[in-house]
């Protein structure tokens, strides 16, 4: 029986690099005495003591701040924001300032900021929001969103170890319901680099987060029609790894880009325009995006439903596609 | 400042509802959750209805008021209708918000209260609009801006309150130290012993009282809102409290019992009630009228709520725009 939860798997990755090296040190709100919010560092207090488990004041500009002035000088912070949402509050250190500073002025920003984010879990407008795209539109930034707890745990570790600045998005929807067996001996994820979840011919679907368990499900129902549908997981969503997503749109012929972030101005877009710039001549039938709706997360659940891309969503789309 | 005994009675009965409406709503959402219908955060203000009432109590209806996370008590107080309330916590399309917020996005502009606020700190920029506005205006409105002694660590409550200090514009701070910010002692937030110390640095007015006494907190409110309305620039106030509950309902106690206990033993409402029978020559009676007409209404607030349809998910992407 598949034994390790993501969550898990992220407080794994964390707790090996923090005994790998005594660097790496984690700071933010309620995450020394109590363990965090969610309880990714439960334990890590004790173990690891007061000097390298921070409790801060609420305050997320100066948390960014100072894990970023850390990494100035050779430390490893991961800073974890309560909820991605309130990531707004610490905006202008990392867009300005940990995106910046290598290029502006030589100073490298090894930090990571670990942020959960999603929305299907009825938080509302200020608890469910996915800003990857934000943070992907800023030069400097390495954005992640891993999706199974193999990759949270590889790609965790390769975020510390990495020399730039990473913002680790963990699905809160998948903290708990997704379970894994994991290796016994150590590894990481690359950064940068996709995944083919599932092998396919006839459809690529692209998409990365909660959303690859819609794919797989929607894949399924369309191999019980005839269909192969091949799963690409992006894994980082910036740095693009463009190889991976046209070799598998070059076989297929034909794509869906799906993401819960909303439509306009999401990955997606990116994807589809590096598809159509790179393969179009492989292409039989439109690149289609499937996303959340432009607008903010409602709360109520009809609402919540409605917004969320689903795989019935994606398998309507993908037989229209397929029949294109 | 005296406060008749029917003054006192009309507070007391927004504190009991205010605290009905908090238990009843953890009686729902605990039923939702075991249903396996998780219906999000709930931030109760039991233990702190004293200073949503003190300070609302005074307030008129053209003032405004600018809420947190745990501002149901808030909004009530300032009075938001029962009804709207306990349906947009249900997310129902009868909700102050449609059912498109739930507990933290309600928003009454029409008895002036400015809404709930999930972010930390972030009701306490928008404070500055309308008392910027009252005095743009030639109003004598005055602005009250809540928030809990967590969200005085963020920059945005220091822009605030600078900037309403600087100009002079007419807002009372009030600092609800509850001692915790969701799990975190106030000592990890503010390294003075009181919130209200800081007021000394933006070169106003601070003022320390007992949260738990709706008249002490009243008294403070009188003050600081007369400061305001006469053109004397803004107050922080910090109450003193605790909350019954923990920060919410997904987070398990982590308080000390002992601490628990002694702040139970303060419950505002009990010594409220006590007093008016001591000092007053209030009923027990009298009291028991009030707690039945709020049980009533709040009954009827429940079945307002189950007999409200849920949103049209066709209406998601509505209201947008204007
Ligand atoms: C900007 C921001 N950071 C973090 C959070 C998560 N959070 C929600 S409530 C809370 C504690 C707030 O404490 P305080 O302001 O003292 O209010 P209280 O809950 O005690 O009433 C935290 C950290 C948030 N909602 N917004």
């Amino acid at each position: 029986m598949a034994t390790t939860t993501y969550l898990e798997a992220i407080r794994e990755g964390l707790w090996e690099e923090m005994e790998r090296d005594p660097n790496v040190f984690c700071i933010g709100e309620d995450i020394a005495v109590y363990g965090g919010a969610f309880k990714v560092t439960a334990g890590f207090l004790e173990h690891f003591g007061e000097k390298r488990v921070v409790d801060t004041p609420i305050s997320e500009s100066a948390i960014v701040g100072a894990a970023i002035g850390a990494g100035f000088i050779g430390l490893r912070p991961v800073a974890e924001m309560q909820f991605a949402d309130f990531i707004t509050c610490g905006f202008d250190q990392i867009v300005n300032f940990a995106a910046k500073c290598r290029y502006r002025w030589g100073a490298g920003v090894p930090i990571v900021i670990r942020a959960p984010s999603g929305g299907g879990v009825h938080g509302g407008p200020f608890h469910s929001q996915n800003p990857e795209a934000w943070f992907a539109h800023v030069p400097g930034l390495k954005v992640l969103c891993p999706a199974t707890a193999y990759d949270a745990k590889g790609l965790i570790k390769s975020a510390i170890r990495d020399n730039d600045p990473v913002l680790f998005f963990e699905h809160k929807a998948l903290y708990r319901r997704i379970k894994e067996d994991l290796p016994e001996q150590e590894y990481t994820v690359p950064i940068g680099k996709a995944a083919i979840y599932r092998d396919g011919t006839d459809l690529s679907i692209i998409t990365y987060g909660a959303m690859l368990y819609e794919a797989s499900q929607a894949a399924g129902d369309l191999a019980a029609e005839g269909y192969s549908v091949e799963i690409v997981d992006l894994r980082t969503v910036f740095p693009l790894d463009e190889e991976t997503v046209l070799a598998s749109v070059r076989k297929t012929a034909r794509a869906i880009v799906l993401h819960e972030d909303t439509l306009t101005g999401g990955i997606g877009g990116e994807v589809v325009a590096r598809i159509t710039e790179k393969a179009f001549e492989y292409l039989d039938a439109p690149v289609v995006r499937i996303a959340a709706p432009d607008t903010p997360v409602p709360y109520s659940s009809p609402l919540e439903q409605a917004f969320l891309p689903t795989a019935a969503k994606v398998t309507a789309k993908a037989r229209w596609l397929l029949q294109y | 400042m005296a406060v008749d005994v029917e003054e006192m009675l009309r507070l007391y009965g927004l504190m009991v509802r205010i605290r009905n409406f908090e238990l009843k709503m953890v009686e729902i959402f605990t039923a939702r959750m075991k249903a396996g219908d998780f219906p999000g955060a709930l931030h109760t203000y039991c233990g702190e209805e004293a200073i949503a009432v003190g300070v609302c109590g005074v307030l008129r209806p053209d003032d405004y008021v600018f809420s947190t996370h745990r501002g149901h008590g808030h909004a009530l107080a300032k009075g938001a209708d029962l009804n709207k309330m306990v349906a947009e916590l249900n997310g129902r399309a009868s909700g102050l918000s449609r059912g498109f917020g739930g507990s933290m996005h309600l928003y009454d502009p029409s008895i002036g209260f400015m809404g709930t606020t999930g972010v930390v700190g972030g009701n306490l920029p928008l404070c500055l609009g309308t008392a910027y506005a009252s005095v743009a205006l030639g109003g004598t409105f005055v602005t009250v801006a809540f928030f809990g002694e967590g969200a005085a660590s963020q920059g945005s409550f220091h822009e605030s309150v600078n900037m309403a200090a600087v100009m002079r514009w007419p807002v009372v701070y009030v600092c609800e130290n509850n001692l915790y910010a969701a799990t975190t002692h106030v000592a990890v937030n503010c390294p003075l012993e009181n919130i209200a110390d800081r007021a000394k640095g933006y070169g106003i007015p601070g003022a320390v009282v007992d949260g738990n006494d709706v008249l002490a907190v009243r008294e403070a409110a009188v003050e600081a809102i007369e400061r305001a309305r006469s053109g004397c620039g803004p107050t922080l106030i910090e109450c003193k409290t605790y909350r019954h509950h923990p920060h919410c309902m997904v987070i398990p106690e982590h308080r000390p019992p002992k601490e628990c206990r002694e702040w139970h033993a303060k419950d505002p409402i009990e010594s409220f009630a006590a007093s008016l029978m001591r000092i007053h020559a209030t009923t027990r009676d009298t009291l028991d009228a009030i707690e039945a007409r709020e049980v009533g209404l709040l009954e009827a607030a429940v079945k307002f709520m189950r007999e409200s349809p849920l949103p049209d998910p066709a209406t998601v992407g509505d209201y947008l725009w204007a």
